[in-house]
């Protein structure tokens, strides 16, 4: 690869990032500027992905001291990924227009900073690479909630931070033993390791101590309902829409393919959480008062079926836990961006002081209506095709877990209905309510772009499916040997020999009807 | 025929895409007549269509769209299949709506949200066309689930009215628990067949009736456990027994709603899904059992509702649910032709009932109360014969040796023939059941008929009506009528009544010898028992004149308790309170989830939230250790600041000394 497009597609927003924090309030156009320029070398780098080509591609690499090195490259999981990233990225510079108004450029910074962090996580091949944006990533994410956030945006900031430190450890830990076990801290060489089963155990456990706090899995979720409550808007569209995807990300790109033994192993424990958090975490959203709060606790509804889906061991599994990653960035996000819509005009999350919003803001109610349909997993939104994936890879595998894990459809629906109810039908019996003014262009022009893209993943999924397909199906073999019994075996037997109501005839037929 | 079908499944939405964004912008006439135009002319070409499967000139044909999801060996795409079985169901869904867009013209005159509403019905005959034209599992769950939203959209169109909010979340989350069934159906199936192709299902399925498979850690056998999980899917959206209590909640939505979606077609999704997979429920004797056993029990039970509410939609509803009933048994039994064929004139005079109802509805002023009708057959007369005609259809008149009757006497005569033909325990269990809801069903009706249009008004008592005239009852005295002059509806709604009418009657003499009679008319688009059908034809006279009976004795019922001797069903009432409120409280179904589901739902989630993740997991977790590194960290206070910048840079100074250590 002659052009380092990887490397200029986080150079853009660092240097974006730097000329806000000296920019002052002219640092929103620099910092749309910056976000749309990476994004539009996002889609050249989609356009130049080849699609069946080699499994690595725009890859970059710099020896630095003893063996590690700066080392970029991507292959179709994270081509989506970074996709979503620099997507949702603009997007939450408009979503922060009028709304920011302390200390605007540095609040600029840092998100141009996490974008930085992000596009460099999901494309780094070096092990401590990977951990430096990975853990840094969330340096900027700690400011923007601890100084642009809500009244308790200290608690939330050093909840957030002590959970993600002490997974952090553990994994570092392992990475070094990794590196001096293998002798390398290059990633795909590292994907193709067979470390030895004893010790794949105590591997996967401390990487999953870091990625279950991300994603986050039951019972390591507390800190996200107030980690969302108490960020600004488009801290909790990034929170939702990226930052949560990085624990299944570390998912299918360390644990599933580095210790494909221990995984199988722990699939249990995996399925365990995962199904207890759907039916938790879901009926804890049906008793929120608070809208972030709500949605943020089906955010771990959600994410439960990825990591179900991730420890189906089938390819279905997989793509579908990939499928709901990239829907739940764009569905949540746009969810947040929904309640961040009405909190800047009314000031407040509480949904009792909403209601009958589709008298005085239909067109905001249509959106809310489509975003919450896709979030209950609507066929012909993106909601929909990862979650069918996704329960159809795990019923393969468990029929069990597919039972409970499909409870969340019933549960879904009953707590995002409930929430549209009480905010968008019913009278409107708050008069400030009543007065707030439908969207304005700026909220269509965020609103639009995800709704389109929403749609488009649910009718035709191939578009975000084929450049991951390769990828997949590689990890797939790479899984297969390990994969765990199945419950839901199919055992032949004799067919009966005619058909259930087949009866006999020998009578005289009655007269014609 | 390729460009008809697409014409026919995308005419709608395109319509309601333009009515629903353009909605104020657009105005009143223009979204109402795009919308209505669209459906229009889906209905005018869906009508060749199945004349020519009727002539046998038109063969099964699929039209590819887009490709959906491939993934793995699992893939599925967006095509239109058409075949005997769909092209019915075309006819159905199109005329229907067709006729409910042009009444809506008259019945929503008022309301302000026209352009919304007329979006919403397109918008559910879009859905509801790509539910019968799947050619795999999962497009109709595309289907399925897009009625769903649109009867949820139209449950709760009055969104202002909290009820109608209520109502339409019940439709929704009731609705997902049977598709909790079809989802694991679909799962199943592939995992079984490797394929979600209906096609291929049905060709596969008769091989796979003897092996078992694993299911929650039980074996169970293969095609039973599929096909029961897919009737729970079915059980859900045509509100069957168990699945049933969103069906009445439903009727909170605009009339012509209730006509199209919870009578004529949405409900009988679930109907048209086991017929569309017959083969494969062939294959399945112990879930064919519990179709019919279901089937049989919601006839009845609903039935018996009927007989007790006096709201006149929730009568028409709870009709609705025990004809679905029938239709279920009658596919239990085996007889999928039969089945069609009640759904088919059912479509007919139930739309029919329901549109009168909703004209009753218009001249009384949003009335809906029965006991505050009476005498309205000279006031609107047209609505009268309309709704005469409609019950005729549903309680079956029709005289065998003479072959002739209404609609409803050929399907549903049809279906307790064939379920005392069948000859098993189950199914003369179903015909009996069937008998008594055919008698039930009479009296429900000609109740509803004889409160509504005969005796003496009693409008004044209505507060609807009240309001209008601007009197109390006091004030009226002896002229009950208040002097409200209930008028006849508009012709935009009286058209429908006299299409609709047209089919109540004639639809069972035209179309019985094709629907039932007629293997080459299905030409294998479900499983047709010969002998069965045969044997229905042969079964005795008392069989084949029950239902007529029945009838009869429901009708002197009615009479006799609501006009000869009105004060009979206050001292039933009176004597039989706990039956009656047994019955009229719908056998206490509402009250027994809200207790068991419901309630404890909410008191769970509370519990998790204040008790869990902040009384165990925040206090052990991070307070806990907050808590602890506060009391350790008197002495390392200094490096302490508290902020988290520091914090960080520690972190990362840290890590950069480690890797510096490990690696030099």
């Amino acid at each position: 690869m002659d052009f380092p497009i990887l490397t200029i597609m986080m150079l853009v927003p660092l240097a974006g990032a730097l000329a806000c924090l000296f920019a002052g309030s002219a640092s929103r156009v620099i910092a749309l500027g910056a976000t749309l320029v990476t994004f539009v070398l996002g889609i050249m780098l989609w356009a130049n992905y080849e699609i069946g080509g080699a499994q690595w591609q725009f890859q970059e690499k710099y020896e630095l001291v003893a063996g590690f090195s700066y080392a970029l490259g991507i292959d179709g999981i994270a081509l989506m990924l970074i996709m979503l990233s620099v997507f949702l990225m603009p997007i939450c510079i408009l979503a922060s227009w009028d709304s920011i108004k302390k200390r605007t450029g540095e609040y600029m910074a840092a998100f141009l900073f996490m974008e930085v962090l992000m596009i460099g996580t999901f494309a780094a091949q070096d092990l401590f690479l990977f951990y430096i944006f990975f853990e840094a990533g969330l340096i900027p994410m700690y400011l923007i909630i601890g100084v642009w956030g809500g009244d308790n945006r200290i608690y939330a900031s050093y909840k957030f931070f002590l959970y993600t430190l002490i997974g952090s450890v553990l994994m570092l830990i392992a990475m070094f033993w990794m590196v001096s076990e293998a002798g390398t801290s290059d990633i795909p060489t590292l994907m193709q390791y067979n470390f030895p089963g004893g010790a794949q155990t105590w591997l996967w456990l401390a990487f999953f101590a870091s990625f279950a706090v991300k994603v986050p899995m039951w019972p390591f979720h507390t800190w996200l309902p107030d980690a969302h409550v108490q960020a600004p808007t488009a801290g909790s569209v990034i929170l939702a829409g990226v930052l949560l995807k990085l624990g299944g990300y570390g998912f299918i790109r360390f644990s599933l393919p580095m210790f494909p033994d221990a995984s199988a192993d722990f699939a249990w424990f995996v399925f365990i959480l995962s199904m207890i958090a759907v039916i938790y975490t879901s009926l804890v959203a049906l008793v929120q008062a608070d809208m972030k709060k709500l949605i943020a606790y089906s955010s771990v509804a959600h994410m439960a079926i990825v990591t179900v889906g991730l420890f189906a061991f089938n390819v279905q599994g997989l793509e579908g836990a990939m499928i709901v990653m990239l829907s739940h960035g764009l569905v949540s996000g746009a969810l947040f961006l929904c309640v961040g819509v009405i909190y800047d005009r009314l000031h407040t999350r509480e949904i009792e002081r909403y209601g009958g919003l589709s008298i005085n803001m239909p067109y905001y109610a249509l959106f809310f209506l489509f975003f919450t349909m896709a979030s209950i997993g609507l066929p012909g939104t993106s909601g929909f095709v990862g979650e069918f994936l996704s329960l159809a890879g795990i019923y393969q595998t468990s029929s069990l877990v597919a039972l409970v894990s499909t409870t969340g459809i019933i549960l879904g629906a009953a707590y995002m209905l409930y929430l549209y109810r009480r905010v968008a039908f019913g009278d409107q019996k708050n008069a400030d309510a009543a007065a707030m003014k439908d969207i304005t262009a700026r909220e269509w022009i965020m609103m639009t772009p995800i709704a389109a893209v929403v749609l488009w993943m649910g009718v035709y999924p191939e578009s975000f499916l084929a450049p991951m397909r390769a990828d997949i199906a590689a990890l797939d073999a790479l899984l297969s040997a390990a994969a765990p019994a199945s419950d839901a075996a199919l055992t032949g037997g004799e067919p009966l020999s005619e058909a259930a109501n087949a009866i006999e005839f020998e009578g005289h037929e009655g007269e014609a009807h | 025929m390729d460009t008809q079908i697409l014409i026919i499944v995308f005419a709608p939405l395109i319509a309601s895409i333009i009515a629903g964004l353009g909605n104020k912008a657009l105005g009143n006439t223009i979204a109402k007549s795009i919308t209505t135009g669209g459906l229009f002319l889906s209905a005018a070409l869906s009508w060749p269509i199945f004349i020519g499967f009727l002539t046998g000139s038109n063969t099964a044909e699929v039209v590819p769209v887009l490709q959906w999801v491939q993934s793995g060996d699992m893939s599925f795409d967006w095509a239109l299949r058409v075949d005997a079985l769909t092209a019915v169901m075309l006819v159905v869904i199109n005329s229907v709506s067709a006729l409910v867009h042009l009444y809506s013209w008259g019945y929503m005159e008022e309301d302000p949200d026209q352009p919304r509403f007329f979006a919403y019905l397109s918008l559910f005959t879009f859905a509801m066309l790509m539910l019968v034209t799947a050619d795999n599992l999962v497009q109709m769950f595309f289907g399925w689930e897009g009625v769903g939203l649109a009867s949820y959209l139209l449950i709760g169109f009055w969104f202002r009215k909290p009820s109608a909010g209520a109502a339409a979340i019940k439709a929704f989350v009731v609705n997902r628990v049977g598709d909790l069934g079809f989802m694991l159906g679909i799962f199943g199936t592939f995992l079984v067949f490797q394929t979600t192709s209906i096609p291929e299902i049905l060709a596969a399925s008769a091989g796979m009736s003897g092996s078992t498979i694993g299911f929650l850690g039980m074996r169970l056998p293969t095609m039973d456990i599929l096909c029961f999980l897919l009737f729970i899917g079915a059980m859900g959206k045509s509100a069957q027994l168990g699945l049933h209590t969103w069906l009445p909640d439903a009727m909170e939505g605009p009339t012509p709603v209730s006509a199209l979606i919870h009578a004529a077609t949405m409900v009988t999704a679930g109907v048209f899904m086991v017929c569309r997979l017959s083969p494969m429920f062939e294959a399945a004797p112990i879930a064919l059992m519990i179709v019919t056993i279901v089937g049989a029990a919601t006839c009845f039970f609903a039935a018996t509702i009927g007989t007790t509410q006096w709201d006149i939609k929730r009568v028409i509803a709870y009709s609705t649910c025990s004809q679905l009933g029938y239709m279920f048994f009658a596919a239990g039994i085996g007889a999928y032709g039969v089945a069609m064929f009640h759904l088919f004139t059912h479509a007919f005079f139930k739309a029919l009932l329901f549109l009168g109802a909703g004209s009753v509805i218009h001249a009384m002023h949003h009335e809906q109360d029965m006991r505050y009708y009476g005498g309205l057959r000279k006031a609107i007369p047209i609505t009268f014969v309309a709704m005469l005609l409609g019950t005729l259809a549903i309680t079956g008149l029709g005289v065998y040796h003479l072959g002739a009757g209404f609609a409803g006497f050929w399907s549903k005569d049809a279906i307790l023939e064939a379920a005392f033909a069948r000859g098993t325990t189950t199914s003369t269990v179903a015909f009996w059941a069937g008998v008594t809801a055919a008698l039930l069903t009479s009296f429900y009706s000609w109740r509803l008929m004889f409160l509504t249009f005969w005796g003496k008004p009693r409008w004044i008592e209505s507060e609807h009506i009240q309001h209008t005239v601007h009197k109390t009852p006091e004030e009226a005295g002896e002229d009950t009528t208040g002097g409200y002059h209930p008028h006849e509806s508009p012709i935009a709604m009286l058209i429908p009544l006299v299409v609709l009418s047209t089919g109540a009657v004639l639809a069972g003499q035209v179309f019985a010898p094709s629907f039932i009679d007629d293997a080459s008319f299905w030409a294998g688009s479900i499983f047709y028992n010969e002998n069965l059908i045969h044997a229905l034809h042969a079964v005795p006279y008392w069989v084949k004149y029950s239902a007529l009976v029945v009838m009869v004795l429901g009708f002197i019922g009615a009479y006799i308790a609501y006009i000869a001797k009105p004060d009979i069903p206050a001292k039933f009432v009176s004597s039989f309170g706990w039956l009656h409120n047994f019955v009229f409280r719908k056998w206490y179904f509402d009250e027994l989830y809200d207790a068991i589901f419901v309630k404890p739902a909410f008191w769970l989630g509370r519990q998790f939230w204040r008790l869990g993740d902040i009384g165990t997991i925040d206090r052990f977790g991070p307070n806990g250790i907050a808590a602890v590194v506060q009391r350790g960290s008197v002495a390392a206070k200094t490096i302490q600041s508290g902020y988290l910048y520091t914090y960080a840079l520690i972190m990362l100074l840290g890590l950069i000394a480690a890797v510096t250590y490990v690696l030099l």
